[in-house]
């Protein structure tokens, strides 16, 4: 497969990203500058975390506007798998990719530490090879991951089973105290209603290999692999 | 002419910063204020004379840009 992970001034978990789909799970991959305003022959597209543009404004609102954005509306309305993480996740929600809003941290601080989170879905492209309800460990990293949406589209997602991960406490409860931010419902990630485009504010990318201290991401990665083996094995794109 | 905006988060929804400096002015001793809300304030020259033109222009980098609709709410001035 040939994954792209796109470039913002300012992106900081690119190589990251990219070390993990060419070394850890052997597959090509493209660093897609932001001005690029084509996808063509990428099998999937990852906007990393990092600050894009110095978060001036609000996180994503500038980048949203990149040149390769346009191009990752178009891919993601094609049904191509999109992962944002982090920045990435604040940029399809300014772009409108995914549904709400980050605010500010509850606690005003830049969270940088291990939590636990739930696989509240794990019949997507994403989370195949998880089992549902599995307990990750996953680092996150970020001032705004309050996520913020209005009841009517919080009831849709949840209906929809577009949650894909809350926060929870080591053992798999969901508990305002496991929540590191305010995040509506302990919502740590969540994906579109076509189920391939997801967001999420942990690190996957951070956690793939024990050596670095655990692997809990990997799965994820892995399962995007599978599935796209899956769709070129029977034609289907 | 100038447009004068501002942005807020909107009503209803928590404002930790907000929050903090209301908690700090109630140490030092201000007990009168409350509902503190912290906004972003932005001004820019417009090359353009038609004030009704120009608050069109205005409103739109408003809703494309400048606010998030979804948690903020804006107001301007223009002069």
């Amino acid at each position: 497969m040939n994954i792209g992970v796109v470039v913002f001034p300012g992106s900081n978990c690119d190589h990251d990203c990219a070390h993990v789909f060419r070394d850890v799970l052997g597959q090509d991959v493209t660093m897609v500058w932001h001005k690029e305003t084509s996808l063509v022959g990428l099998d999937a597209v990852i906007l990393p975390g990092g600050f894009s543009y110095g978060d001036y404004l609000r996180t994503g609102a500038i980048a949203r506007f990149s040149p390769v954005m346009g191009a990752v509306t178009t891919f993601a309305g094609n049904g191509g798998l999109v992962v944002g993480v982090c920045n990435g996740f604040q940029i399809l929600l300014e772009a409108g990719l995914l549904p709400g809003a980050m605010l500010r941290n509850r606690s005003l601080h830049f969270v940088c530490k291990d939590v636990y989170v739930r696989v509240e879905n794990a019949a997507t492209p994403f989370t195949s090879l998880y089992t549902p309800g599995q307990i990750l460990k996953i680092p996150i990293a970020h001032a705004d991951g309050n996520y913020y949406t209005d009841p009517v589209t919080l009831a849709g997602l949840q209906a929809n089973a577009q949650v894909m991960f809350r926060y929870c406490t080591a053992d798999g409860k969901v508990t305002p105290e496991a929540c590191p931010n305010g995040s509506l419902d302990n919502i740590a990630g969540i994906c579109n209603a076509g189920g391939n485009v997801l967001g999420m504010m942990p690190h996957p990318e951070r956690c793939v290999e024990t050596v670095l201290g655990h692997e809990d991401g990997r799965a994820l990665f892995q399962s995007m692999i599978t599935s796209l083996e899956g769709k070129k094995l029977t034609g289907v794109r | 002419m100038k447009a004068k905006i501002h942005v807020t988060l909107k009503q209803g929804i928590l404002d930790p910063q907000g929050r903090a400096i209301e908690h700090a002015l109630d140490s030092l001793g201000f007990k009168h204020a409350a509902n503190v809300r912290v906004g972003k304030y932005m001004e820019l020259d417009l090359n353009q004379t038609d004030k009704a033109k120009a608050e069109v222009e205005v409103k739109a980098m408003c809703e494309k840009l400048l606010a998030n609709t979804i948690i903020e709410e804006y107001r301007y001035e223009l002069g």
